[in-house]
């Protein structure tokens, strides 16, 4: 058997305390094209980057032809002959493709760069990935996204790659482009240089691929040969965990939900290239999850329905009214009143540095002023409503929003939009990155609030709380709804397989 | 005929790649004209020396200031520094010509280590450029103070007549090319001597910077900093170059105002304008102030523009009150065309960002 190009021996990360990975082995031969699988949050991304120089890992070692390396940059790892391309591209829209191609090491004469040097050799290099109708004196900022990524590929290539590490490389490339990549790998191959794929498209893992890793929990669990496995027991491996959350009992309403008008109803919605059709109807008292793979259309999606995304096409009813909000200020005032629990919330949720109090009135000053000043104590009043209602543990109201632990901070978030008593609930991902027991009692105060007769739309990136929590799932693939489950038809396998766009169901 | 229309589709990029710095360009070209036409004594040598004077200063700062501005942040020092330089000048240009040269590079050399002082602050200390060269805009201005307290000088006259004039007064002046009479000289006698030092310093310092690594990487950085670390490019460095030629820039404008004025003068109120018509000039040779795209180039058309118009004030009969009301009206109006940008924004997110 060859030697490994690359080797990790018992390497660890962690953020914050929060395990990335822990203890991973991994070998990775020239000559091959190497897969990794793994669920959302399973480490793939945090092995990738410390293979890249972007991490430098907490324990273990890396090894490289045998010998210990230790990248202190991507350019490090760069000159070691590891090239990666990033899920995020790692172009320069205001540079031309020709500069972006020969970025960080130019063909120069006398010390400058040699631009006629500079476009031939772009000519070159997009000639090999087929893409000779691409101007190497075009802005890539002019370019559209399927085009940047074969930018990418052809840079990536231009740098003699001995590891070629491609992320979710292929997710906007047209039908074509996957076949020029395809034949490319194979080229690469022969050359001796190892690629690692790291795709959610089973298809292409299976036509491009001879070798499979699957991580899970950011633990390596097991690499084998394509054709070893089926792609049944490829997912159980990829699930393989226990359910370590307990849930509130879902109602049984069949009855009345088959009869009730939905709240919210959403028929082809689409928004450049990450909404391509979206259909989706919401009910009062329901629990809809979102599900699939991160980066599916779920972000975009919330936000399109919370009036942040402008050219938004398609036919969508509020509470009986025609058409989004203009803004999330217009969402909020509405006569269905929505709220939106955003993805991140220390940029998007929270003013970190002003107080718990303030954070909590930004939503609803029109509710405690009179006139144009803010009345304090109908302000007070509110504030303790707040906590209370969600038991945030403060010391003061008046302590700034960032001493608060992160549970905390999101019950914030939360109770920021109770108080406007919201029709309609939008929840982009919510308990991530919070301790188990503020997830419980999120959970519960879901439940609550669709008891109330609220409606919620609940976008998770984990499989466990969209079966715990949902009375009915949509799954995201590609901007479009490839799955609707609800009851006991939402299983980890099914979840899994949609979010895939697999058929596990049949086989 | 295939030629022809590549050649056409190359303009046509070109442009749509560069509108701002296009209407930059036609604008100065509407304004220039039509001062010269108005003026009594338009298209002549003597008016042109005279607009060149004027400009040269503000050209050299407003082109520091690029700079900064392209890799997303702002230099508040320009004008300081130009001011400090100037005070240098007014001690050191004076005596024998090897004592003058020594004196005009060392002031340049001050200017320079300044910039790369600003760099070094924003780069190891980790401030914000802004608030880093405001500090260090203020220590400049003491500086200059100390050297001079009252404003004067002693810059050589020989020196201030031949650089301030034509090209026959510079050949006369140092008696070459038979004494300006040479008939390869004919042709470029009546140019601006000023206007050909923007020119030489633009065509030596700024050309092969563009074409450098470190100055793409300029460009990389105001684009987007994140792709540009992963792409594994020099950005320390790049930051520093950027702040050390905007100082050696600077010191340019510095070192002509001392043999323009010959003298030197602290004055707090100059430097202070000079450093906000420099953000000014950069913008209107359309320069984004986020960063990426634009050039030094584009704010040496955008520092003529701001001084076509003040020119406008001594032939035409307006109130020389009313100057700053209508600069500012011509600024607000070129900078909203860069609104427009805005529009085509389609995740509102994207706004905050």
């Amino acid at each position: 058997m060859t030697e490994a190009i690359v080797e990790y021996r018992g390497v660890s990360k962690y953020f914050a305390g929060i395990r990335a990975l822990e203890g991973v082995d991994f070998k990775c031969r020239p000559g091959s094209v190497h897969a990794i699988l793994g669920e959302n949050g399973a480490g793939k991304s945090t092995l990738i980057k410390i293979m890249a120089g972007v991490l430098q890992p907490d324990a273990g070692t890396l090894l490289m032809e045998g010998k210990e390396v230790s990248f202190a940059g991507p350019q490090a790892a760069v000159d070691a002959g590891i090239v990666c391309m990033f899920q995020e591209l790692s172009l320069i829209p205001d540079l031309s493709v020709a500069d972006n191609i020969s970025i960080s090491s130019p063909p120069r004469r006398f010390g400058l760069i040699d631009r006629r040097a500079q476009i031939s050799r772009a000519e070159e290099l997009l000639a090999r990935v087929r893409c000779e109708d691409v101007d190497p004196n075009a802005l890539v900022r002019e370019l559209s996204l399927s085009r940047r990524q074969m930018v990418e590929i052809a840079k990536a290539l231009g740098r003699n790659p001995k590891v070629l590490i491609l992320d979710e490389a292929t997710s906007a490339l047209t039908a074509r482009d996957v076949r020029t990549v395809y034949d490319l790998l194979g080229e690469l191959k022969d050359a001796g240089v190892a690629s690692l794929f790291i795709s959610h498209r089973m298809h292409e893992v299976e036509a491009l691929c001879d070798t499979l890793s699957v991580f899970r929990n950011g633990q390596h669990i097991e690499t084998f040969q394509k054709g070893e496995k089926s792609e049944r027991e490829i997912v159980r491996l990829m699930i393989g965990r226990d359910v370590d959350a307990q849930f509130p009992p879902k109602p049984d309403r069949a009855g009345e939900a088959a009869t009730a008008e939905p709240i919210l109803k959403v028929a082809g919605l689409k928004w450049g290239n990450r909404l391509n059709g979206i259909d989706l109807s919401l009910k009062r008292g329901e629990i809809v999850g979102l599900g699939g793979l991160d980066g599916q259309g779920q972000k975009e999606l919330l936000l399109a329905l919370f009036g942040v995304l402008k050219d938004v096409e398609g036919d969508v009813i509020i509470g009986g009214q025609k058409g989004l909000p203009s803004s999330p200020a217009t969402a909020k005032n509405a006569a269905t009143r929505m709220a939106l629990v955003p993805e991140d919330r220390k940029t998007e949720g929270l003013m970190l540095d002003m107080s718990i109090a303030d954070n909590l009135l930004v939503s609803s000053f029109g509710k405690i002023s009179r006139g144009p000043f803010i009345d304090p104590g109908r302000a007070a009043a509110e504030i303790g409503k707040g906590i209370a209602k969600l038991q945030i543990k403060v010391g003061s109201a008046d302590d700034p929003v960032m001493t608060l632990s992160g549970g905390n901070q999101q019950k914030v978030v939360l109770a920021k939009w109770l108080m406007i008593d919201p029709d309609i609930i939008l929840l982009n991902d919510p308990t991530r990155g919070i301790d188990v027991g503020t997830k419980q009692e999120i959970y519960r105060l879901m439940r609550e609030l669709a008891n109330e007769g609220k409606a919620i739309l609940f976008y998770s990136s984990d499989y466990a709380e969209l079966i715990g929590c949902c009375d009915r799932v949509s799954v995201l693939y590609g901007g479009q709804v490839v799955s609707e489950q609800s009851g006991d038809g939402i299983t980890e396998e099914s979840l899994v397989a949609a979010s895939l766009n697999i058929g596990v169901e049949a086989a | 005929m295939k030629r022809g229309s590549t050649r056409s589709s190359d303009l046509k990029r070109w442009l749509s790649q560069n509108t701002g710095f296009a209407a930059a360009l036609l604008l100065f070209a509407i304004l220039f004209l039509t001062y010269n036409v108005l003026h009594p004594r338009g298209f002549s040598s003597a008016v042109a020396i005279q607009n060149a004077n004027e400009t040269v200063a503000i050209a050299f700062v407003a082109m520091a200031q690029t700079l900064p501005v392209l890799i997303g942040g702002l230099d508040l020092s320009v004008g300081a520094v130009m001011t400090l330089t100037n005070c240098v000048a007014s001690e050191l240009l004076t005596g024998s010509p090897l004592q003058i040269l020594l004196g005009a590079i060392l002031t340049l050399l001050t200017g320079t280590l300044f910039g790369f002082m600003n760099g070094c602050i924003v780069v190891y200390g980790r401030i914000q450029p802004i608030i880093a060269t405001l500090a260090t805009g203020a220590v400049a201005i003491g500086l200059a103070l100390l050297i001079r307290p009252k404003p004067g000088g002693n810059v050589d006259d020989d020196l201030g007549w031949a650089l301030t004039n034509s090209v026959w007064d510079l050949a006369d002046t140092y008696g070459f090319a038979d004494g300006g009479e040479a008939w390869w000289l004919r042709p470029f006698a009546d140019i601006p001597v000023p206007f050909l030092l923007v020119v030489l310093v633009a065509v030596i310092v700024w050309v092969p910077f563009r074409r450098s690594v470190t100055g793409r990487t300029v460009y990389a950085i105001g684009s987007a900093e994140g792709a540009a670390y992963m792409s594994g490019l020099p950005i320390q460095r790049a930051k520093i170059t950027a702040f050390t030629l905007a100082g050696f820039l600077a010191a340019c404008g510095g070192l002509y105002l001392a043999i323009q004025t010959s003298s030197g003068n602290a004055d707090v109120q100059q430097a202070g304008a000079y450093t906000l018509n420099s953000i000014a000039a950069v913008v209107l040779g359309g320069t984004s102030l986020l960063g990426g795209t634009g050039g030094a180039i584009a704010s040496l058309v955008g520092a003529m523009i701001l001084r076509v118009i003040s020119f406008y004030f001594r032939i035409l009969d307006i109130d020389p009150l009313l100057q700053p009301l209508i600069e500012g009206l011509v600024l607000l109006t070129a900078v909203s065309f860069g609104a427009f940008r805005t529009l085509r924004v389609k995740n509102q997110l994207d706004l905050f960002r």
